[in-house]
């Protein structure tokens, strides 16, 4: 039996990361080594993204009959070819900003992506995308798990949440990540100004350095508050990034600028957390256009920005970005004109090292089909979303991703 | 005088602190006594909202006419002018404890419906305007009483309705969205129920859809949406479980559709009767009530799932049970919890003052700590226990003790003029008002050294007010505060 969500949270606090430690000198070594340091961006979708209205098997019949309002027309789709097995597939219309990654040949969708037994639930399927692991959603996450891997002491932004709360994928041992969304608030404030004020940030900092030996909760807030007052400086440099094009007024495309000011601005992290939510689509998400055009145009126009923006910067064949969702959804439509919770979803990797193109094969829709699971209801997974990962971890972080993922999914696809 | 160490720690659990009022209220009252006055409030008048306007009350203001059942940002005020002055502090204790367990987002509703009627949905207080109860009223009512009639009532609510898509759950087609979710997060939980189980309970509640009222118009403060069993959209045939549904077994029977609702409660009883709800539950009070930082002790959960299953569903006994348990007096679970950021808010305002402070000011800085009322990241709920806390969430906590804290310089300096004749003396009345977890020695001798930073203490109104303020700031701000 698995554990409630809450209660893994709870009971991973132990695992949440006692270890913020960063000598000022490292920053200058982080940030001399950052230019030429490779660093990943990944890019969690939340509530299980319709993964055949991001990608439309625009000749599949059954595509059209089981979705009678939902499915995106074929004039519509922006063409990315066929895959190996025959398929012509499109992109969604709104994603024209990856569709232009993809027609530069760097922009990799992998198709069918999942594991065996797939979750349909948010909660547990979220945590095992962030633990690797799907016996068990509860513990450390492969991202964490491969921070831990680096040489101690380590700089406390070797990896930067955009996020205010701590992902699962993020969760380690001994590493903290600090979490940096909004530059307005990510400051210390005082009630007095000048010299207090001075003062007070400084024992602000000293209190905070209390390792409160025998009192592991105390301890784990001292440290984040040790960490938020120590990487105030360096993270107010990233937030004043000022791009070499617009990125459009959203949350999502604000945190892809604000990586994008971290990279520029040599900060030296290695591993960049992004999400962007509203994918939940059980009612009324619309075809090409409607609620779920609007997330495509978000995800589209945000990625597209960031890649041009960093590819102006020169510093494109040093960024790989991964995105994923927890789920895919049923292939029929519901009676509110939106998807149920499914199966088997899609990834994209772009980045300047990337090989472009589709990979693996799209399922037909047609019901009784081989490529089907739970009565024809779902898409079944071809590819183990972990093999993306060990690609990731093996051939661009240069780590061995076997002992990450406990496990070998070094076969997967050559993405990279 | 400070109160008792235990009253503190219910105040700081059953309720949001203790402030001046409660300073009077509990100063001799046995930690018993004070579970009872907790646990019966309807013995303690529901004023509070009667208050608000008062000047020496926290401050709610609008941009123009405040209208708590229909602006949420007013609404957001409402709840934490509630929160300070309530009488019943356990009553909208439970409220926040089923928000989060009931899940829903007002930004949906407004998608759906409009910013006004998604407002009236959540937080309607029946009175001047026409409508069901709000979302948040039906906890505030029911909160203690049955579990399984609050579960029904939420079937029914019309800010679930649309959350969970259940208005437009037919039986041509089937719609899982509320069926796997009161399984899931509502009572079971994760585990204990099957894909098909899934399939099966959106059949149970297909035609439990909304009505309009007549002349519906989304910005007419009269108009609203109710629940609706339409009969023609039920599926009338039988649907079989992987759990017993009825004294009968697992199939809930083939029924005409005047009569289908009876699938709906038969299903909602059967869940809320389940002895894992009941275990789930308990295992929730535990770390809501007593402590994070102790696994829940089984025998424990074994006790407290007895009381609840024993009372038919009703939460209050089980409360009671809680609180009074020896788990709860354990002096070791003081402090053993950390607080949710509107927790930590309205104890921070209740300890270090209100005056001429407007509680719209405290919405962003909830939201950068990643709590906006009304605003659940998704229908899990909020994360919580360490997952409050990353260097964002924390540096948004500091700083709002210091926006708080600023504006409540001089009163601060006024009301700590005597003790603060010596810069011992105002740490130690600093600290009996303002109530971290206990201070290990270094960062004790912090604050001390702090308060001696700009020289030595003469007591002068500068010193006082300057250093009140910072040592209040440092107090709220610190890791210990965090802690409840």
């Amino acid at each position: 039996m698995r554990i409630s969500r809450r209660l893994f949270i709870r009971d991973g606090v132990a695992t949440v990361g006692l270890g913020f430690a960063a000598p000022a000198f490292l920053h200058a070594i982080a940030q001399a080594q950052a230019v030429s340091s490779r660093r990943l961006v990944v890019v969690y979708l939340g509530g299980g993204n319709d993964a055949l209205n991001t990608l439309v098997p625009y000749q599949d019949q059954s595509y059209y009959s089981r979705r009678p309002t939902i499915a995106v027309p074929a004039g519509q789709v922006l063409q990315v070819g066929s895959d190996a097995s025959g398929r012509a597939l499109g992109l969604h219309p709104r994603l024209g900003g990856l569709w232009n990654v993809f027609n530069e040949g760097r922009l990799a969708i992998v198709q069918r992506t999942g594991y065996q037994n797939s979750s349909r639930s948010h909660f547990e399927a979220t945590d095992t995308f962030g633990t690797a692991n799907p016996q068990s959603s509860i513990g450390s996450g492969w991202l964490g798990r491969y921070l831990d891997t680096l040489p101690r002491p380590i700089d406390s932004l070797t990896a930067w949440n955009t996020t205010g709360e701590t992902p699962r994928a993020l969760m380690s041992g001994k590493t903290g990540v600090p979490a940096i969304s909004n530059a307005s608030t990510y400051t210390f404030a005082s009630p007095n100004r000048g010299k207090a004020a001075t003062e007070e940030r400084a024992a602000a900092e000293a209190m905070a350095a209390n390792a409160a030996p025998g009192r592991p909760h105390l301890a784990f807030v001292n440290s984040t508050s040790r960490s938020a007052i120590e990487t105030i400086d360096r993270a107010a440099k990233a937030l004043s990034y000022q791009p070499t094009v617009a990125y459009p007024n959203n949350g999502f495309a604000l945190a892809l600028r604000t990586v994008a000011g971290a990279i520029v601005n040599g900060i030296g992290s290695r591993v960049y957390w992004v999400q962007t939510s509203g994918y939940d689509t059980h009612a009324q998400q619309g075809a090409g256009g409607g609620s779920y055009g609007n997330l495509m145009g978000t995800l589209g126009d945000g990625l597209g920005a960031f890649y041009n923006d960093i590819r102006n910067r020169g510093l494109i064949h040093d960024t790989t970005v991964i995105v994923f969702s927890e789920f895919g959804r049923r292939i029929s439509e519901n009676g509110s004109g939106g998807t149920d919770h499914g199966a088997a979803g899609l990834m994209f990797v772009l980045g300047g090292a990337v090989r472009g193109g589709l990979h693996g094969t799209a399922a037909s829709l047609q019901p009784g089909h081989p490529t089907l699971e739970n009565s024809s209801g779902d898409v079944r997974f071809e590819t183990d979303f972990r093999s993306v990962y060990a690609t990731v971890l093996d051939q661009w972080l240069g780590v061995d991703s076997v002992p990450i993922l406990n496990g070998d999914f070094r076969s997967g696809p050559q993405i990279l | 005088m400070a109160l008792d160490p235990d009253i503190q720690h219910l105040l700081r659990r059953a309720g949001f602190g203790a402030g001046a009022a409660e300073n009077d209220i509990f100063a001799r009252m046995s930690p018993g006594a004070a579970v009872a006055y907790l646990v019966d409030y309807e013995g303690r008048p529901d004023d509070v909202d009667a208050r608000m306007g008062r000047p020496d009350h926290a401050q709610v203001v609008s941009r123009d006419l405040f209208s708590p059942d229909l602006d949420i940002d007013d609404a957001r005020q409402r709840w934490l002018f509630r929160m300070i002055h309530t009488r019943r502090p356990l009553q909208e204790k439970m409220a926040l404890f089923w928000h989060n367990h009931f899940a829903t987002a007002y930004s949906k509703l407004n998608a759906d419906s409009g910013a006004m009627q998604a407002a009236k949905m959540m937080v309607h207080k029946p009175g001047a305007l026409r409508g069901p109860l709000g979302q948040i009223e039906l906890f505030r009512q029911y909160g203690l009483g049955s579990f399984r009639d609050l579960v029904v009532r939420v079937a029914q609510d019309a800010a679930m309705l649309v959350w969970l898509d259940g208005k437009s759950n037919t039986a041509a087609r089937p719609q899982e969205n509320f069926g796997r979710e009161v399984m899931e997060l509502f009572t079971i939980g994760v585990g204990q129920y099957t894909e098909s189980d899934v399939y099966a309970a959106a059949r149970v509640f297909t035609g439990w859809n909304l009505q309009k009222s007549e002349g519906y118009r989304k910005d007419d403060p009269n108009a609203y949406q109710a629940f609706a069993y339409n009969p023609d959209e039920h599926d009338t045939g039988a649907k079989t479980f992987s759990f017993a549904v009825n004294a009968g077994g697992r199939t809930i029977p083939e029924r005409g559709a005047s009569a289908g609702l009876q699938d709906g409660v038969d299903l909602i009883t059967a869940l809320a009767t389940h002895p894992e709800t009941a275990r789930r539950l308990a295992r929730k009070f535990w770390h809501f009530f007593i402590s994070e930082a102790h696994a829940p002790d089984p025998q424990f959960i074994d006790s407290a799932a007895a009381v609840y299953l024993q009372n038919g569903t009703e939460i209050r006994p089980v409360v009671r049970y809680v609180l009074g348990s020896p788990w709860f007096r354990d002096p070791s679970v003081q402090f053993a919890r950390y607080s949710w950021p509107a927790e930590f808010v309205v104890r921070a305002i209740k300890e270090v003052g209100w005056q001429g402070y407007s509680l719209d000011q405290a919405k962003t800085p909830l939201a950068n700590m990643g709590l906006l009322l009304f605003e659940p990241p998704n229908v899990g709920g909020w994360p919580q226990g360490g997952a409050w806390f990353s260097t964002g969430t924390m540096l948004a906590r500091s700083n709002f003790a210091s926006s708080l804290v600023a504006g409540q310089k001089a009163p601060l300096a006024s009301s700590l003029s005597a003790d603060g004749q010596t810069a011992s003396g105002l740490l130690a009345a600093m600290l009996e008002r303002i109530s971290p977890a206990p201070f290990d020695a270094a960062p004790r001798q912090v604050l001390a050294s702090y308060l001696l930073a700009g020289g030595a203490w003469s007591g002068n109104p500068d010193q006082l007010e300057t250093r009140a303020a910072g040592l209040a700031r440092l107090l709220v701000g610190s890791a210990e505060y965090q802690l409840v």
